[in-house]
């Protein structure tokens, strides 16, 4: 098969050897081997290797000390309540933008919107809460201006957030800065899914008296849920794998995975650089399971979305 | 009946969004005028301008993320045109590891590029410039979903098979075809890709933080720990050069309309 004529091979090259194709791919998987394949390889062989370069299971102890232990608890946390609260904000701008008929201006606006502010992010992004929720924030100034004469006749200002324990430079900081960029992705995510669900069958449903909780119950939800949850777990990855924002905000005082292992490429704070890999191993174990879990859902959802 | 109170939900929801996109930025936008007690001003634009720092970062930055996207697209339109005229059952495994970058998140890349180009054979992180090689290999890596699917998407619009036939029936060699038809039917989409990867390098922080280079994203961290207004102002410089970037795609992509009618008559 690989030696047909010379002449005609030249014009379209199609008889060659079937491999011989993949010749094109060459520069692409030569780059990505050497950037992306090898880095993580050597991570991953990093985990299971001691200091003296032999097989281990050791370096997975690090799961249970107790210091490391906290900072994948920190980080499921932030990822899960960012993913939830982003993910049902996002969830019911995206239905009232389909269904819920708002007004054309505000459509178009908040589509453009989300296109921008799912992409932000990094450090501006922090910047931008310090100075709307920091001690001296635009809104924080605002709540605590909020004064009036109590039961004595003393002035209370009892809105200001950091009489109440909130400080920016906690996890609800962290929430609200990377719901920033979160409920904009599921509004990204949900939409088309929004867009299949089909005006006829809810209009079936109230024709054959359905109330509106028992369409949501046994129509909208059970052809949604599988867009849902898909969609939730990519913004769960989001915020698992997010860096910048966290560090700038809080400058590495809450204790997430990636500020770990940032610390731990900065000097060896854990006394054997094993034990790093092991973590950014966890990590990216951590990824794979959301970012697979959500295209395999993504897969059950578009059955409902072509037919 | 229920239409009314829908509305009634979808705007409060509406409304909930925009308040929620608009605040911060009007918070920022303020809080950035306020660096002189009782007045509003630029003065903390003006001390971030005057920082020779912050146009080192900017140069190196723009610099960083111009010769990215030349590399970047170089490899990429090859590529994906190959794919497309040549191997379409290659695209299962290209989807795969173009999103590769979102599950390796950034830090776990950097660690891993220094742990396999900080000693040979491969030795980068020795000397500045082979430093920036890796640098400029990273930001490709982190910019690679975002590049790909413009150019996937660009090349899915366009016949490339017959226009390949058609040109090598007239004697054009596999580079002139790229050169005179493929890119420029891809322009659009090439520009798309550009612009996000010129915003994401821009705005990078983990591979400039971790392989030390003077770039925008660590000066912004280091101004954010010891300034108070500045950080507001830097915010507010780069939100302006994100909308740029995109406000131009958008301007060229509606000139694009226009214009394509001549492209097809070429």
């Amino acid at each position: 098969m690989s030696q047909e004529s010379a002449g005609s091979k030249r014009k379209v090259g199609r008889e060659r050897h079937p491999l011989w194709n993949w010749v094109g791919f060459l520069p692409f998987f030569l780059f990505i081997f050497l950037f992306l394949i090898l880095p993580s390889l050597n991570l991953f062989t990093g985990a299971f290797t001691n200091q003296a370069g032999e097989f281990t299971l050791e370096n997975l102890n690090i799961l249970s000390n107790p210091f490391t232990l906290k900072s994948y608890i920190v980080s499921l946390q932030v990822s899960a309540i960012t993913a939830l609260v982003g993910g049902l904000f996002g969830f019911f701008v995206a239905y009232s933008l389909t269904h819920g008929g708002a007004p054309r201006w505000m459509r178009s606006m908040i589509s453009t919107f989300s296109g921008l502010a799912a992409n932000f992010g990094g450090v501006p992004l922090a910047f931008s809460f310090i100075a709307t929720l920091g001690q001296l924030g635009f809104v924080t100034v605002i709540l605590k201006g909020i004064c009036f004469n109590g039961a004595n006749g003393v002035e209370v200002c009892p809105f200001n957030p950091y009489d109440h324990g909130f400080t920016l430079y906690s996890l609800w900081g962290i929430v609200f800065a990377y719901t920033y960029f979160q409920f904009p992705l599921m509004i990204i995510t949900i939409t088309p899914a929004l867009e299949g669900l089909r005006k006829e069958w809810r209009e079936a449903a109230t024709n054959m008296g359905a109330t509106p909780f028992q369409y949501w119950r046994d129509v909208a939800l059970p052809v949604l849920m599988p867009s849902i949850l898909g969609a939730m777990l990519l913004l769960f990855g989001n915020a698992f794998g997010a860096y910048a924002t966290a560090r700038a905000l809080t400058g590495g005082s809450i204790f997430l995975v990636p500020i770990a292992i940032g610390q731990q490429i900065r000097g060896d704070v854990l006394g054997n650089p094993n034990e790093g890999y092991a973590l950014a191993f966890g990590m990216v174990i951590v990824m794979s399971v959301a970012i697979v879990a959500y295209s395999l859902l993504q897969r059950q959802a578009s059955r409902w979305i072509k037919s | 009946m229920n239409g009314k109170r829908s509305n009634i939900f979808a705007i409060f929801w509406g409304m909930a969004a925009l308040l929620y996109f608009f605040v911060p930025l009007y918070g920022t936008f303020d809080f950035s005028l306020r660096m002189e007690r009782g007045v509003l001003g630029f003065k903390a634009y003006e001390l971030v301008f005057a920082d020779p720092r912050f146009w080192q970062g900017f140069r190196y930055s723009f610099t960083m993320a111009i010769i990215t996207i030349v590399i970047s697209v170089s490899i990429f339109v090859p590529t994906v045109y190959w794919m497309y005229l040549k191997i379409p059952k290659a695209r299962p495994i290209m989807d795969v590891i173009t999103i590769l970058p979102f599950i390796i998140p950034g830090i776990v890349l950097v660690f891993g590029l220094i742990r396999t180009f900080s000693r040979p054979p491969f030795q980068l992180t020795l000397r500045s410039w082979t430093t920036d090689i890796l640098m400029v290999a990273g930001y490709i890596i982190i910019s690679m979903p975002y590049m790909f699917r413009a150019i996937d998407v660009g090349m899915r619009s366009i016949d490339v098979r017959t226009l390949t036939e058609a040109a090598q029936s007239l004697g054009s060699s596999w580079f002139e075809v790229l050169k005179d038809i493929i890119i420029p039917n891809l322009r659009l989409a090439i520009l798309g890709g550009a612009l996000i990867s010129f915003a994401t390098v821009m705005g990078e922080l983990i591979l400039a933080d971790f392989l030390v280079r003077p770039a925008l994203g660590p000066y912004m961290v280091r101004i954010g720990l010891t300034k108070a207004y500045e950080p507001a102002a830097l915010a507010i410089i780069s939100y302006a050069m994100t909308w740029f970037s995109l406000g131009l795609l958008q301007f060229f992509s509606g000139r694009s309309e226009r214009q394509k009618q001549f492209v097809i008559e070429e």
